[in-house]
């Protein structure tokens, strides 16, 4: 057993925890932050998509005692405390992004990181190429394509420029 | 997973003196690799060294006519940097078609040189350009580098610390990736350096990445798609499972090899 300290979701959280726990595993099974999903296990899905230090990672495929220090976001934090959906969860919501959700916290994880780096305007193209790493099996695609181009200009207008990820950090 | 120490050295030396001290051990960089195998128990290292910790293997610098990049660089970062996309861009290229976004934020260089993957990019790039593979022992230039699959001339106890570029005139890379898992099926890198020309095969390879001297001499010749044209290379010596038979990799050699050289010269 080792003891781990990290900051999640704008919190600081410590843990005594087995070598071999994934962030995965801690974020679901010691946090009881059960938004961040196991899909596969050849780290191909992408439904473990969590923010490390503002940087989409795949937490099934971390050591949680790799994330000393580090500043974790996920799907929980994403949308202000007690306040409306993030622009990003409201796009899914309006395009019908989903359906069984359970790639959906993953996408929208992905998607806040694929603005985050490109910018606000993304064509399908961009899109598609930048959910390599994020598989459903439910929607074809379609509507989280839509969702996410919705979303990324929705962040342009309502944030001004500031991500949850460093709301939630300040 | 099977159960194991870790250890988070704050130095090269401190590292290189746990994997002496255990020589079951297994170093840690990017972990889209190790992390993964673990999981599926195909590993079991019973010490595993973390290098997240150890200062000086990151970063991209320009020196010269040589570009060095530390041996725990980020993808990502590659991919991105104003200073590869300038002056390497086939490298900056190949980098950001490594596995997908998230990957691309956790691996390295240096996991992905070391690691050999015969269906791995980094390892078309460097013997697609003659890099050299610093480590903290030696300088190890890409020739004698690559020994097989996943086989490397890294000695027990051996770290590479950064790999260094040398520039060339032009360089192309292109990849044919398997549509599921994006790992190259066939990639082939050209680079011409003087009179130097380099073409450089992974995934096709049954023993892991290899030059192809007869596109070489061709290209001597002329550096165009054109001097290729109608070239292969025999199936005998390439690999085939069920992503593509040896015959099909041969064939793809000869294709990607054109289009990295229009690629190049574009």
């Amino acid at each position: 057993m080792s003891a781990v300290s990290m900051t999640v979701n704008g919190k600081a959280v410590t843990g005594d925890i087995d070598p071999r726990t994934l962030l995965v595993q801690y974020l679901r099974e010691h946090l009881r932050l059960t938004g961040t999903h196991v899909g596969c296990d050849t780290s191909q899905c992408g439904a473990c998509v969590v923010h490390v230090n503002g940087k989409a990672v795949k937490s099934c495929t971390v050591f949680a005692w790799q994330l000393e220090g580090a500043d974790v976001l996920t799907i929980e934090g994403v949308a202000a405390p007690d306040g409306p959906l993030h622009p990003m969860q409201e796009a899914f919501r309006q395009n019908h992004g989903l359906q069984c959700g359970y790639c959906t916290p993953g996408m929208i994880m992905t998607a806040i990181d694929i603005v985050n780096r490109k910018g606000n305007e993304l064509d399908d193209r961009t899109i598609r190429h930048e959910l390599e790493g994020n598989l459903c099996r439910c929607t074809g695609y379609h509507n989280i394509v839509k969702a996410i181009a919705a979303g990324a200009r929705d962040m342009g207008t309502d944030m001004g420029g500031g991500t949850p990820g460093q709301q939630a950090a300040e | 997973m099977y159960a194991f120490t870790y250890h988070r050295p704050a130095t090269v030396r401190q590292a290189a003196g746990l994997l002496t001290k255990h020589d079951d051990a297994k170093l840690l960089a990017g972990g889209h690799t190790l992390i993964p195998t673990m999981k599926l128990r195909l590993a079991g290292p019973p010490h595993i060294v973390d290098l997240s910790k150890v200062e000086g293997l990151s970063g991209i610098e320009l020196t010269g006519r040589s570009l060095t990049i530390g041996a725990m660089t980020r993808h990502n970062d590659v991919a991105t940097s104003a200073i590869v996309q300038q002056n390497l861009p086939a490298l900056a290229a190949l980098a950001g078609q490594i596995g997908d976004p998230a990957v691309r934020h956790m691996g390295t260089i240096g996991g992905s040189v070391a690691n050999n993957d015969p269906n791995a990019d980094y390892p078309a790039a460097c013997l697609g350009l003659g890099a050299t593979i610093v480590t903290n022992k030696r300088r190890i230039k890409a020739d004698e580098f690559f020994k097989g699959l996943f086989e490397t001339a890294l000695e027990p106890s051996e770290i590479i610390t950064k790999v260094i570029f040398p520039l060339p005139k032009k360089a192309g890379y292109v990849k044919f990736p398997n549509p599921a898992s994006r790992y190259a099926l066939v990639g082939v890198f050209v680079s011409k350096r003087g009179s130097e020309i380099r073409v450089a095969v992974t995934g096709a390879g049954a023993n892991g990445v290899f030059r192809v001297p007869s596109f070489e001499e061709a290209l001597k010749k002329r550096f165009g798609a054109k001097a290729l044209e109608g070239m292969t290379i025999p199936a005998d010596g390439m690999g085939g499972d069920i992503h593509g038979s040896a015959e099909y990799r041969a064939h793809l050699v000869g294709v990607l090899a054109r289009r990295a050289v229009a690629a190049a010269t574009a």
